[in-house]
This record gives structure tokens, C-alpha cells and sequence, in this order.
């Protein structure tokens, strides 16, 4: 991958605008303005369109780093070219680019923006208190009509922690009491006044389900359900009724007689998910759970992405590859429920080593800063069982493989020419407990300067905090 | 703080290297307290990290024998000892996790495998964990394969003031596992743990001083209790007032779960005056209130991963917490994860690490997981690899506190420990699920 032919910027420019541009007429109520909705022949899709704009960025080059480009690569003494906000190239002895910032990569690695697929930053945000906690609509078992966009928090300061351990990217979901929670978001992480200037252009939505314990839990005195086949019977019913509802508006769209059906907004994501056109990703701890899912999924043919949690994925790693499904797994949680106990430190590299699509995620405010540590461990323990993982193939676990599980590949989760430049620079080899993110680029713009407090996002919540000024922003 | 001699110790490696003798016995002597089949080891060619007096040896044996450290030095034998070479490899002392509930809770959301807290509304500081520590949990070998040889097992916050009483427990085979009873009593002081803790701060200050002061009453009456006339109505049941008997003698410390500077400000004041031994575990503001807590000697347990302010109590979270603590002298002990310190005893090393990155010397992060917490809850024979201490040792196969790194070898109380778990046996089941025979369920 010395030298890879280099979009060049007016590419991406054309690109932003003529995706804008379609936007604009295919999205329903971005051209029709306001007043009565007005539905085209088809449900709509995007109704909180992102106002992202990458951040002012300098032409950049880091020179002479180990280069981890999340394509199971590893350049020594390699280069990476970042220019109007994308990769220009990466390789071996590039020339910087006049007036180019030149960064001395000596020691250094360079890795791909770390994607964290599981986090409830912003709707369940630091300071944790009731009157921030908005990661769950638990008021009923299916609440697909809600969206964690609309619950998120920009200042949370659990943003900028995550910035400084290297994260560029984040789903943010709803919480798993319900059996379908509602729509997730993708966010860029940078600092914002609204959640919309966050949000990743172009990244698909997804619809939150949780198998298994929770939701029996939150209602199994509530009405149910409270045992797993109830919860099955839900999303059933419930993709049943969605399928009535599709039904009912294509019958209008073909047509046109009549006034149109009453329009449901649970059930529009529903018939979404079963156009295919938004991915569920699905909360489930253990391999009967899963393969169950696997089920319903072909009885209803809409998709599923990713397994969260999956403890048990590495049972079921041969039937999650020929479903191309990707377990989101931690290093080494297990045991906090029933449904956790089977939870082993070798299930991302079993799952990995069977060729199924494997994932790290935090799901945890702490957790989400040191995913790099995380991979770590996970590489390291199929190691220890005789799987050569070299850190090269173990960086996609963290960049390439949830990019992918959240339809956003063609945008980051590499280091390929043409991509987001989201990119962090570490002060030695990532996958070590003393590696430390020195840079974080994000659309090729310096958000995190470990060396450089000026450069290092802090939450309006955060200022005017006696206590917290001390020990400088995001690296706090 | 004994930090200083450490490192001045770790300079003076070769005399130790040239005079091995001076260390201890080399000859094996007759086993003492041995565990069934703890027999002589010999581990030979290691970089030793004693954590006690005889500083880091790059290549050095360690002797154990009849359950305890025989000598460290250079060129040891023992005649028919079991010999490990350790080819250059970090050997440590056994690891210990402090604030955990490791040995009495099972799974966190089964009620029926979990005995953590208290029933608040019958007892509260009477509650022991020493009276359920289940050697067969599998949570011990998980851990203990990755390291982890002791633990300061308390109470779980309760929603109350007073949770309980803890006990140190080894990580060995058992069945008998509780090394020290009444370790500490677990008072929480802010509104930030138990479920459904309603309280205040005032009002926790008001039911803290209130049954203090009824304890000392009970104590100075101990035998007129009941009687009538003998005392006046208390709150707290006699079991409580009992418990709390060694507390405010000063002879068990009273573990405070405390995070903001001035509650710790506060407690610490109440404790000098009051003459209770403190130990605060929690701390997010620790390094705030560093200099007070050096002054008064009290040590402190910390996470220090945790730089978010997750509640008006911790607005000051940082991960330099540890390497600001050890700069003013403070004596302190890493829990692993706060919140899941029991599952997740094996990520100590990740903690320690990480304040390794964020300042903290790295000998004394291995202090902080090893001679630290044995001081703070008076474990005299464990925490340094010394001749006459118990022999819990750990062979590593790199950097222990490296997230790469594992043991190759884990010794508690000179018997070594078989490398499995649940979780190897769950691993190896599954290793192939390509192999058809036998079938799964019979592997």
C-alpha cells in the first residue's frame, strides 16, 4: 500500500456537494419547508440532517511512524499525508506538500480514529443524575420512534475523554430496557453547541434491540414481558404490525386513493428496518439468544449488523460468519448478570480467528478511553492461545471492523487515501498500558494536543469548576 | 513514606547480588503452616522485584519452602525442590486488590449468589463478610490466574451508613480462606453509592456521630446494657455497637467511602480527634486534600481511571490522582474498577499501570497493589518477597503491569496454583468448532 492513488480535493469536494444536492430533493422536508408534511413514495429517512462541518484543518504530514492503517498493514518508518480534511497518501518518504505542517513520527505510531460502536455518551452523561438520564425510554417494551439524537447531551464531558483516548467516531444508542429502543445516531466527536453540528454526514441511522434480561426486568411487573419467549413474541408482533403498516402506505403510494394512512412514527422506523434501510443492532449476551435472533431476522428480512455485548459469540462465531453479522465484544467484562457468566477474555480473537467480524466496544464512559488497551488484552489472550494476531490485524477491531458494522467504511476506519482523516497519533505502540494518544485529527483537523493545552476541548459544564481547572481539559 | 528507601534500596541490588547468605536461610527447614502440598520451590533466573528491603535483583532465585519465602538471592539450591527457571522474567510478589467483594458475590444482579450487603433494616455494622466467603467461587480462579493472591474483601455500599465489616482473604484453594477478620468496618459518608441512598450529607453526619457516640456509650457500660436504667434507648442493635467495639478503640480502622476534598477534609478531622485508625477508600478528590491526608498519616484507596465528574462529589476526578497522592507522601492501595472491582480483580494491573503513564513511578505503583494494601490492613506476613513471609509468588511473562503480559506461574502460600478457570475450560471447549469429534458438550 506504498502509494495509493490520492482523491484529489476537488474530488471530495464535488462529492460533498453532489451528495448535498441529492439530499436536498430526496429527502423529504429538507426542500418542502415547513407546514403540513407532505410524504413522497417513500418513508422518510433523515429528519435531523447534520450540520457537520469539518473543523479548519492545515495540510499535514507526520513523517518517519509506525503506520497501522487498519487494513492488517503496518508501515515502519512510514508517512501519512492529510490534506483538505482527507488522506492524501500514505506510504514511504512522501514529500511534504509546501507549507505543510511536518510532524517528526520518530517512536511514534500512527493508527486510524478509534470507533467506538456501543456508547451512551451524552445520553447518559457525566455528571449521572436523574435529571440527565435519558438513554431509556422505559415507559413500554417497543419505543421505536424514538431517537437518541434527540436525547443527547453535546456537553457532556465524557466527549472530550474519549477525544483524548483517540476516539473520532461513536453510535451513541438507547439504553436496553426495551425490546426495539429506538433509533441510535453516529456522531464525529467534536466539541458542538448542538448534537446535529455532531453528526457523521452520510452515516446510516440504526434501530437499538435488546435480547435477554433486561427487558424482562424493567417489565416483568409492568405488563411484560418477563420471560425470553415473551420478548420474542414482542419484536414479532411488532415487525408484524410494522409489515400491515408498509403494506398500507405502498397501497396509497401505487394508488394514491384515498387519504393517506395516519402516519406512525414507531412504526416507520419498523418499516425501515424492514426496507433494509436501517440495520438493527442487536443488544444479546448469549449464543441461543443470538441464533433466536438470527431467526427472526430471515422471518421479517430486515438486517442485522451486530451482536452487542455477544459474551457468548465466540460459541457461535461459524453462525455469525455465514450470517455476516459482527460480534461487539469487551476484552473482558463478564459476570455482572447470569447472562454475562460465560464471558471469556479470548472472544474477540476466537471470533476474530473464525473469520467472523469482531469488535470491541466500551459501552462505559471510562471504558471508551482506552479501547486501544482493551484490543490490547484481546490480542493479546488469542495470543496466548496459539493465534498469531499481529497488531496490524488487531487495530481493525477497534477502526476498520465497527466502521464497517455501522456502514460508515467508505468514509474512515482506515488509513486510505480519499477517507476522513481521522487520526491519532500515539507517543509509542498503542496496544501498550503506557501508550497515550499525543494527536487526535478528525477530518484532518487537530482537535487533541496532549502537549498542548490550548488544544484540548473542555465542556461548558466544566468551567468555572473550582475543582476541575487544575488538570487541563480532555487528558484530565 | 517508605517509597524513598525503595528506590534507594533498588540501587543497592549487587551487594544484595554478592552476599545471598545475608538474605535468609537457604537451607530448607522443616515446613510451617504449609498448605497440603505446598512443597520446596526453587525459581531460578529471575529479574525479582522483592518490593521489600532487598529492592529489584535482575537475576535472582526466589526459594519457597514449607509455604514461605526461604531466600532471594543469587545461585540459591535446595535439595529435591521443584525448580522453575524463569528465563530473565519478572517474578513479584502475589498481587492484592483492596475494596472488593471477591469471595462473597457470585454475579452481581442474582440476589441468591450475592452476599455483599447488608439487610440495613436488621444489622449494619455487625454485618461480616468473613462469615460467607465461598472458597468455591469462581470468580477466585479468574482472578487468581491472572495474579491476584489476596484480597481486602468488604461490604458492598449498603444505602446505608454503616455496611459492615471486612475481612483479607488469600485467593488460595481453601477451604479455609479468611487470613484476617475485622479488617475494617465500611461506613459510607456521601450520598454517591447505594442503591436508593436518600440521604444527605448532614443527615449521614447526624446517624454517623449518633451511633459512634452510642457505641462508645455500649463500650463504657458494655455489661450494664439492658439492664433497666443502664442505658438510655439506642438506636444501632447491640450486634452493631459490638462490631463497632474495635473501631472506635482504634485497634480495626474504619474504612470511609468518601470522594469530595472537604467530606474527606471533615473525616479526617473527626477521626484525630476521635483517635480512629481511617482509611478512605474512593478518594476522587484525594489529591486535592493530599497534604491533609499525609499530615494525618491516613492511607487512601483509590481507581484512579476515574477522571469524569460523575456526581457533584467527584467534580475534581483526574487520572494524575495516584502520582499526585504518592508526591505528597501519601501511603495509597489501587482498587480495580470501581463499581466492579470483583469480576474485574485481574484489571489491577491495567489501573496501575495507567497511573504509571499518568506519573506514577512504577515501583511504587507495584507497591500500591502489593506492600501498600498489606500494610494498610495489617497483613504482616504477606506483601514483599522477604524470607518468612508467605510464599505468594507470581512468575510473569513480561511487564506485569503491562496489558500484554500474564503469569506464567502463581504461588499462594508456596502452592502452586493450577492455571485454570471456568473460563479456560469455557475456551477450550469452544477452541475448534470446526472439529466434530467428540462433540462439543463432551470436550
Amino acid at each position: 500500500m506504498d502509494r495509493i492513488k490520492a482523491m484529489p480535493a476537488w474530488g471530495a469536494a464535488a462529492i460533498v456537494i453532489v451528495t448535498l444536492a441529492l439530499a436536498w430533493w430526496l429527502i423529504p422536508g429538507l426542500h418542502q419547508g415547513g407546514g403540513k408534511t407532505e410524504v413522497a413514495d417513500q418513508f422518510p429517512s433523515d429528519d435531523f440532517p447534520s450540520t457537520y462541518k469539518p473543523r479548519s484543518s492545515k495540510t499535514t504530514l507526520i513523517k518517519g511512524a509506525t503506520v497501522l492503517t487498519g487494513t492488517d498493514q503496518e508501515i515502519a518508518n512510514g508517512d501519512v499525508l492529510m490534506q483538505d480534511g482527507r488522506i492524501k497518501q500514505v506510504g514511504k518518504n512522501i514529500a511534504a506538500p509546501a507549507g505543510a505542517v511536518v510532524i517528526d513520527g520518530k517512536g511514534k505510531f500512527v493508527t486510524p480514529g478509534i470507533i467506538d460502536i456501543h456508547s451512551h455518551l451524552g445520553v447518559y452523561p457525566s455528571p449521572s443524575n436523574e435529571a440527565m438520564s435519558d438513554g431509556n425510554e422505559a415507559t413500554k417494551p417497543v419505543t421505536a420512534e424514538v431517537r437518541a439524537e434527540n436525547s443527547v447531551w453535546p456537553q457532556d464531558p465524557g466527549f472530550t475523554r474519549a477525544l483524548a483516548g483517540g476516539v473520532t467516531a461513536m453510535q451513541i444508542l438507547p439504553g436496553s430496557a426495551n425490546l426495539i429502543g429506538g433509533r441510535s445516531v453516529v456522531l464525529k466527536n467534536v466539541w458542538a453547541r448542538t448534537t446535529q453540528e455532531m453528526k457523521f454526514p452520510g452515516a446510516p441511522y440504526d434501530v437499538k434491540m435488546a435480547c435477554g434480561e433486561n427487558p424482562k426486568r424493567v417489565y416483568g411487573e409492568k405488563g411484560g414481558p418477563q420471560t425470553g419467549m415473551g420478548n420474542v413474541a414482542g419484536y414479532r408482533a411488532a415487525f408484524a404490525k410494522a409489515e400491515s403498516y408498509r403494506a398500507g402506505w405502498r397501497k396509497y403510494w401505487k394508488t394514491k386513493a384515498g387519504d393517506p394512512p395516519d402516519r406512525d412514527l414507531g412504526l416507520e422506523t419498523l418499516a425501515l428496518v424492514l426496507d433494509k434501510k436501517i440495520p438493527v443492532q442487536m443488544h444479546c449476551y448469549r449464543a441461543d439468544q443470538m441464533a433466536t435472533m438470527i431467526d427472526v431476522m430471515k422471518e421479517f428480512h430486515f438486517r442485522i449488523a451486530a451482536f452487542h455485548h455477544a459474551a457468548e459469540a465466540y460459541k457461535i462465531a461459524d453462525l455469525l460468519k455465514e450470517n455476516d453479522i459482527c460480534a461487539v465484544m469487551w476484552a473482558d467484562w463478564w459476570g455482572f448478570k447470569m447472562e454475562a457468566y460465560d464471558g471469556i477474555p479470548e472472544n474477540i480473537a476466537m471470533v476474530d480467528h473464525a473469520g467472523a467480524c469482531a469488535t470491541i466496544h466500551s459501552d462505559d464512559e471510562l471504558g471508551i478511553q482506552r479501547l486501544n488497551q482493551e484490543v490490547a488484552k484481546a490480542m493479546a489472550a488469542g495470543r496466548r492461545m496459539g493465534f498469531p494476531v499481529s497488531r496490524a490485524h488487531a487495530v481493525a477491531w477497534m477502526t476498520r471492523n465497527p466502521a464497517k458494522a455501522l456502514g460508515i467504511l467508505k468514509q474512515t476506519g482506515t488509513l486510505e487515501s480519499g477517507k476522513m482523516a481521522d487520526v491519532v497519533v500515539w507517543n509509542r505502540d498503542p496496544f501498550s498500558v503506557y501508550a497515550q494518544a499525543q494527536m487526535v485529527f478528525v477530518d484532518g483537523a487537530l482537535l487533541y494536543d496532549r502537549g498542548n493545552p490550548a488544544i484540548s476541548p473542555r465542556s461548558d459544564f466544566e468551567l468555572g469548576q473550582e475543582d476541575n481547572a487544575h488538570t487541563g481539559g480532555a487528558g484530565q | 513514606m517508605k517509597i524513598k528507601t525503595l528506590a534507594i534500596l533498588a540501587l543497592s541490588t549487587a551487594a544484595a547480588l554478592a552476599q545471598p547468605a545475608a538474605n535468609g536461610p537457604l537451607k530448607p527447614t522443616a515446613a510451617v503452616n504449609a498448605q497440603p502440598g505446598a512443597a520446596a520451590t526453587l525459581i531460578t533466573h529471575a529479574r525479582v522485584y522483592t518490593v521489600g528491603p532487598q529492592g529489584t535483583l535482575p537475576d535472582a532465585d526466589v526459594l519457597i519452602v514449607g509455604g514461605k519465602i526461604a531466600g532471594v538471592g543469587a545461585n540459591l539450591s535446595a535439595a529435591g525442590a521443584k525448580v522453575i527457571d524463569a528465563h530473565g522474567k519478572p517474578v513479584t510478589p502475589g498481587l492484592m486488590v483492596s475494596w472488593t467483594q471477591l469471595g462473597v458475590l457470585e454475579i452481581d444482579l442474582v440476589s441468591e449468589g450475592n452476599d455483599t450487603t447488608p439487610n440495613t433494616a436488621f444489622e449494619g455494622a455487625a454485618f461480616d463478610v468473613g462469615d460467607a466467603v465461598n472458597p468455591s467461587s469462581t470468580l477466585l480462579p479468574v482472578a487468581r490466574i491472572r495474579g491476584i493472591t489476596r484480597s481486602l474483601t468488604t461490604p458492598g455500599d449498603c444505602g446505608d451508613v454503616f455496611c459492615g465489616t471486612s475481612a483479607v482473604i488469600d485467593l488460595g484453594l481453601g477451604p479455609d480462606l479468611v487470613d484476617k477478620r475485622e479488617a475494617g468496618v465500611v461506613a459510607v459518608l456521601e450520598p454517591t453509592g447505594g442503591q436508593g441512598q436518600k440521604n444527605s450529607r448532614p443527615d449521614i453526619w447526624a446517624k454517623f456521630r449518633e451511633t459512634l457516640d452510642d457505641a462508645r456509650e455500649y463500650w463504657a457500660q458494655r455489661g450494664g446494657y439492658r439492664r433497666p436504667g443502664g442505658s438510655r434507648d439506642q438506636r444501632s442493635n447491640r450486634i452493631d455497637l459490638e462490631a463497632l467495639g474495635p473501631v472506635i478503640q482504634g485497634r480495626e480502622p474504619l474504612l470511609v467511602h468518601v470522594e469530595r476534598a472537604q467530606t474527606i477534609r471533615q473525616i479526617v478531622a473527626y477521626a484525630q480527634a476521635n483517635h480512629i485508625k481511617l482509611v478512605i477508600l474512593g478518594g476522587a478528590e484525594a489529591w486535592r486534600v493530599a497534604d491533609v491526608l499525609a499530615q494525618a498519616q491516613v492511607p487512601v484507596v483509590i481507581d484512579s481511571n476515574r477522571n469524569l465528574p460523575a456526581n457533584f462529589g467527584e467534580i475534581g476526578s483526574t487520572l494524575k490522582n495516584a502520582a499526585l497522592l504518592d508526591k505528597a507522601g501519601v501511603k495509597f492501595a489501587f482498587q480495580p474498577q470501581y463499581g466492579a472491582a470483583s469480576h474485574y480483580a485481574r484489571t489491577i494491573t491495567q489501573i496501575a499501570g495507567n497511573a504509571v503513564a499518568n506519573g506514577l513511578n512504577w515501583d511504587h505503583a507495584l507497591a500500591a497493589i502489593t506492600k501498600n494494601p498489606a500494610e494498610i490492613f495489617g497483613v504482616d506476613n504477606y506483601g514483599t518477597l522477604e524470607p518468612g513471609k508467605d510464599g505468594d509468588v507470581v512468575v510473569w511473562d513480561g511487564d506485569p503491569l503491562e496489558v500484554t503480559s500474564a503469569p506464567t506461574a502463581v504461588f499462594i502460600k508456596g502452592r502452586q496454583m493450577p492455571m485454570v478457570s471456568r473460563q479456560t475450560e469455557l475456551r477450550d471447549r469452544y477452541r475448534d468448532l470446526a472439529r466434530k469429534n467428540p462433540p462439543l458438550g463432551y470436550r
